[in-house]
């Protein structure tokens, strides 16, 4: 068959244009490293990279200034702990729940409603941690300042369990049911299936599940931003303001920093620890979850 | 207890945990959606969304953000779903097995976990400042359109995927080209999934709040982009113009992040009305998604 130059033309036109968009996200990739790279290393010919590291105080708005970013890490750890206190627990036994106990048809009506909790806006939960969570934790434990790291984690925790819940149930449900007969066969009942077959036949996706909660807390920013307050200090205590990287992003951003200065590339130095902590994390996440893919199917 | 009783017991005890669990989460969003209504309904009206922002709480409105919400969706849409549905039918379509593919693969799947605010830091040094557009529609809509377009792309192939391939070679056989088989089979028959992905991705969009902050979206504005469309007096008497694009804006979450950070007791009723506004789009756009993709699990 000979097709027409014209066509022949036009379909090759077409190939390479979709071919282009596909190139547009390797460009996102390199857009970012490159942007974040330029700007932190301007930064680093100012500050050295052993008072980066293990300096106590980041005070880059000051007039002393200190350029540490342990409490900015602090302030990042410890919300995120929080978080992860909270989703890993719920997520987890939301998951074996859904996966090993409720019904299909009650699964096709809870899912759908767990997404809804991924879905609301950041800045609303910033606000229910501010306005609702915050007061209600003064009520139990009278010292807790207006702004704090428990009352941000906790509600991020709550928005990362259908995450964890979805990604985990996923995993359960790539277990062959051959190995829940065998056991069932040899007079197991279903917590034992659940907890000592399908749990750790699906452990490497769990963990994959867990970790990218992990980065996804470490990068949310509205939440941390409103509730958990603007000032960077090392500490444990989840009871007092403490700075998140993501906040300090978001400090330096609503004030009018000039181009150029000290000032604006911390913000791209904090975005680059950001990037690794989180590229990290997200690499591991997505080996694993190739590992348990490739073992069962 | 013996061992039966004691294996019905724990069975029973789990059950009741994992209920628990499930539900906690949708307890709370119960609790934080009539946190939000009894907090800002009253200050629901018509002035309230047809006002600029005031330095009086009870004369602000979100007239600039919610119009700024539809400048920047609409950018964004304009840049995202186009590349990305293109990109889907390339890598699911066209795509041979290759490093070079299986590179672009793993970078989508990586750009779909990058924090958000870090795309705010991109758009800042590449459309913000390189390319001189400073803090316009434009910028703010094309960061957003980065943002979004693993997601576009992930849900348009995941649909391409699910058309079988006996309509592609029927299509083959009949003669028709690559790009005719895609054209008019497979792209109209996974429509309806592309859609529902489309959909999820913009309801992210508008709820997006630190990208936009990082490219130094201003959080006070009184006025809306110039309007594309003006109409005049004297010839030609309608006039059209692009500087809507590049004029400065807000949005609703920025709008209701600048009133949450308020200490006036008036400001935050404001922001819980602002969030109401937000929450009745987003969950309206989810609801459609939803339905959609109920209403289209098409077995083939």
């Amino acid at each position: 068959m000979k097709l027409d130059g014209s066509i022949k033309f036009q379909e090759k036109l077409i190939e390479r244009l979709l071919f282009l968009c596909s190139l547009l996200s390797v460009f996102t990739t390199f857009g970012i490293i490159w942007v974040l790279l330029s700007e932190s290393i301007g930064f680093f010919q100012k500050v050295s990279i052993v008072e980066f590291l293990t300096d106590t105080e980041w005070t880059p708005l000051f007039t002393n200034k200190h350029f540490g970013i342990l409490p900015l890490l602090s302030g990042t750890f410890l919300t995120t702990v929080i978080a992860i206190l909270v989703a890993v627990p719920f997520g987890l036994a939301s998951a074996v729940y859904l996966s090993e106990y409720a019904s299909a048809k009650a699964r096709n009506i809870i899912k759908p409603l767990m997404e809804i909790l991924a879905a609301i806006p950041t800045v609303v939960y910033g606000y229910f941690a501010l306005l609702f969570v915050t007061p209600l934790l003064k009520m139990v434990i009278p010292s807790i300042s207006g702004f704090s790291a428990l009352s941000a984690g906790f509600v991020m925790g709550v928005m990362i369990i259908p995450m964890v819940s979805s990604l985990s149930e996923d995993a359960m449900h790539a277990v062959p049911s051959g190995l829940k007969e065998g056991a069932y066969a040899l007079g197991s009942h279903k917590l034992q299936v659940a907890f000592r077959i399908v749990f750790p036949a699906a452990l490497s996706g769990i963990t994959a599940a867990v970790i990218l909660a992990i980065s996804r807390a470490i990068g949310e920013t509205m939440i941390v931003a409103i509730a958990a307050g603007q000032q960077p200090t090392l500490t444990a205590n989840p009871l007092v303001p403490v700075m998140t990287i993501t906040a300090y992003i978001v400090q330096v951003s609503l004030g009018d920093t000039p181009h150029g200065t000290i000032e604006y590339k911390t913000i791209f130095v904090c975005g680059l620890s950001l990037f690794l902590l989180t590229f990290i994390l997200n690499v591991i996440s997505y080996k694993l979850r190739k590992h348990f893919q490739e073992v069962y199917d | 207890m013996t061992r039966n009783q004691w294996s019905k017991f724990s069975d029973r005890v789990f059950q009741a945990v994992g209920l628990f669990t499930t539900f906690f989460g949708l307890a709370v969003l119960a609790v934080l959606l009539y946190d939000v209504f009894t907090d800002g309904f009253s200050r629901l009206n018509w002035q309230f969304i047809m006002s600029y922002p005031s330095r009086k709480p009870e004369q602000a409105g979100i007239l600039a953000a919610w119009g700024g919400t539809i400048w920047i969706m609409v950018t964004t849409a304009l840049f995202a779903i186009p590349i990305g549905i293109g990109s889907g039918i390339y890598l699911e379509e066209y795509a041979r097995k290759n490093r070079l593919t299986n590179f672009i693969e793993i970078n989508i799947a990586n750009l779909a976990g990058v924090p958000s605010v870090i795309y705010g830091l991109l758009g800042l040094a590449i459309f913000a400042r390189a390319m001189k557009l400073d803090r316009g529609v434009i910028t703010g809509g094309m960061t957003l359109g980065l943002l979004v377009l693993p997601v576009i792309i992930l849900s348009t192939r995941e649909a391409l995927r699910a058309v079988p391939s006996s309509i592609r070679e029927a299509s083959l056989a009949l003669g028709a080209t690559k790009w005719q088989t895609v054209r008019y089979q497979v792209l109209p028959a996974a429509l309806a999934n592309i859609m529902t992905g489309i959909i999820l991705a913009m309801s992210r969009a508008i709820g997006e709040t630190a990208p936009l902050i990082a490219i130094g979206a201003l959080t006070y504005i009184p006025f809306l982009p110039t309007s594309p469309v003006s109409v005049s007096k004297s010839a030609p008497f309608v006039n059209f113009t692009l500087q809507g694009f590049l004029d400065p804006f807000t949005v609703l979450p920025i709008q209701i992040f600048n009133w949450v950070s308020r200490p006036q007791k008036g400001f935050l009723v404001n922001a819980a009305a602002g969030i109401i506004v937000l929450l009745l789009i987003t969950l309206f756009m989810n609801a459609i998604a939803i339905y959609l993709r109920h209403k289209n699990q098409k077995r083939w």
